[in-house]
């Protein structure tokens, strides 16, 4: 019955591993989900041939935004920043291991997004990133 | 006398209901919106069966039927908040209709560059973003009362603020996240004294005590029918005769108009004047019975009721480990109790709540700026009605330790 509070994700959410800010770092992005006032902000580092090294995140919200964050950042540390590009949705929800209604998928893909928007370089993160 | 709750809980469908196999549903989120008598729904099922027309253009039977009903409610309405006159209820669509009307017509009538509005800090955004909307349009200042740490307007502070002389005072009746009741009868007597309107955002009041817009004196009244028992689609904005009178028309259409030239017309009288385009009138008409419920049961009985939960609500809850609860005591509040739970988002408590059929709303419940006053991003909110029990708030509570033990 605790399917949208998996151990993970409370583990995740009460002591992340990837949870702070790089300085210096080459990517920062950083974005809120206004209808829940969910804040994730992303900053990595990457090597001269394009694997990312490094990167954190700062941020606050509830348990599934903060705990994504942290999976997320787990899956793509020491991996290519290009194939951060081709993330979507349900890479997400296979980190989360959940099923999640229209309100909670905002918060677990904020960080996506925000991933997302710093890779591309984008001025301004959008939805279609993570559709 | 008080409630007899279990009838008044027979009488909501809702609340018969369970969220899942042998969960009863504990609705704690009249605040957002209020559950609806089974009276109401009938009411607007019958009117679609049997009298449905649009209203006053027609001279058939159903076209007549039609507009009495809503012309019924509308009078029912007018005594319900004790109204010198069924003229000056506008059907709106809701609060925030109802403040944007008075935003649009009577302040851009009335206010140059460089005049003042003020607010307080604990307004809904529809008592916010439409004079922010001025802001930028006209050049009007905004000022605010500022909210105390105990969640009061300071009252000096609004004294003083009044010295700037601003032509509208506008706030609300009480928070819908602090539940406090602001003092409005005396707010309202101090704007006159300096020389402003005043403007009450009932949507929280309104539904919850007696309502009496002569012994208030305020200008405007804005309020939901959804609420307060009655349907989504309608809302109400009391005006004063002269105000109404002297202000522009709202939206241009039908019924608003008395005479269409080519290029130019003649607005209607009132209220029919801001009443532009065919209106929700299976709405209107279940507004008029759920105010004929409330009046049934008594609008005295009902606050006795919510201030009895709630100062059950407030002890219980402040006795758990971790839980902050913001707003003043009970004696200066309505029946709202939102708070934070240490280490624990609001949404995630609310969506554990959840599936112990525990309906309570997490977030900033419009009002950014309150809670960013407080510090915080985000709150849990439990409210209360006339038909909610102290079995109930036990059931919340157990279900914040239950919180308490995931997180733990
Ligand atoms: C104090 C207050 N004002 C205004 C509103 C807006 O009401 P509506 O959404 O019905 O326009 C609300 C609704 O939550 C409210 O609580």
């Amino acid at each position: 019955m605790d399917d949208l509070y998996r151990e993970i994700i409370i583990e995740r959410y009460k002591k992340p591993s990837h949870r702070g800010r790089l300085d210096p770092h080459d990517i920062q992005f950083a974005d809120n989900n206004p209808l829940c006032g969910d804040h994730i902000e992303i900053t990595l580092r990457t090597a001269a041939d394009g694997t990312i090294e490094d990167a954190r995140f700062e941020g606050h919200g509830c348990a599934i935004s903060q705990a994504s964050a942290d999976l997320l950042l787990d899956s793509v540390i020491g991996k290519p920043l290009e194939d951060v590009k081709r993330l979507n949705k349900q890479d997400v929800l296979d980190l989360l291991g959940i099923e999640l209604g229209p309100v909670r998928l905002k918060c677990a893909l904020l960080s996506l997004k925000v991933l997302k928007a710093g890779a591309y370089g984008l001025g301004e993160a959008s939805d279609e990133l993570v559709e | 006398m008080s409630l007899d709750l279990n009838n008044t809980r027979k009488d909501f469908p809702a609340l018969q209901r369970e969220t899942s196999a042998g969960v009863p549903l504990v609705y704690l989120d009249s605040t957002a919106t209020s559950q609806k008598p089974l009276a109401v729904i009938e009411a607007m099922n019958d009117f679609y069966r049997h009298s449905n027309a649009n209203i006053h253009r027609g001279v058939h039977t159903l076209a007549e039927e039609a507009t009495a009903l809503y012309e019924g409610a509308r009078e029912k309405i007018a005594a319900f908040i004790n109204a010198p006159s069924a003229r000056q209820i506008i059907y709106t669509r809701n609060t925030t209709e109802s403040i944007n009307l008075v935003a649009h017509t009577w302040a851009r009538a009335n206010l140059k560059a460089g005049e003042r509005i003020l607010l307080t800090e604990m307004e809904h955004h529809s008592n916010l973003v439409p004079w922010q909307i001025l802001q930028a349009e006209r050049g009007v200042e905004l000022d605010f009362i500022p909210v105390t740490e105990d969640g009061l307007l300071d009252l000096d502070a609004y004294k003083t603020l009044l010295g700037r002389t601003p032509k509208l005072v506008a706030f609300t009746q009480m928070s819908n996240v602090l539940g406090t009741i602001n003092p409005a009868a005396e707010m309202i007597r101090l704007a006159h004294q300096a020389g402003a309107i005043a403007l009450v955002d009932g949507a929280q009041s309104v539904p919850h005590f007696r309502a009496d817009v002569q012994a208030l004196d305020a200008d405007f009244l804005a309020f939901s029918a959804h609420k307060m028992c009655g349907p989504t689609g309608v809302g109400v904005l009391y005006g004063k005769e002269d105000l109404l009178e002297s202000m522009p028309p709202f939206l241009g259409g039908g019924d608003m108009i008395k005479e269409v030239k080519l290029r130019s017309f003649k607005p209607n009288s009132l209220p029919y004047k801001f009443e532009a385009g065919t209106p929700a009138i299976a709405e209107a008409v279940g507004f008029g019975v759920a105010v004929d419920y409330l009046t049934e049961v008594g609008m005295d009985r009902i606050a006795a009721h919510e201030h009895e939960i709630t100062e059950y609500a407030l002890e219980r809850l402040e006795e758990i480990p971790g839980v902050k609860l913001f707003g003043p005591s009970a004696d200066k509040k309505g029946g709202v109790a939102a708070f934070t739970l240490e280490g624990v988002h609001p949404h995630d408590v609310a969506q554990i709540l959840d599936r112990d059929g525990i309906a309570v709303r997490a977030g900033h419940h419009c009002a950014q700026p309150l809670h960013e006053k407080f510090g915080i991003p985000a709150t849990s909110r439990a409210s209360f009605y006339l038909y909610n029990t102290k079995a109930e708030v036990d059931l919340l509570v157990n279900g914040i330790y239950k919180v308490k033990e995931l997180f733990g």
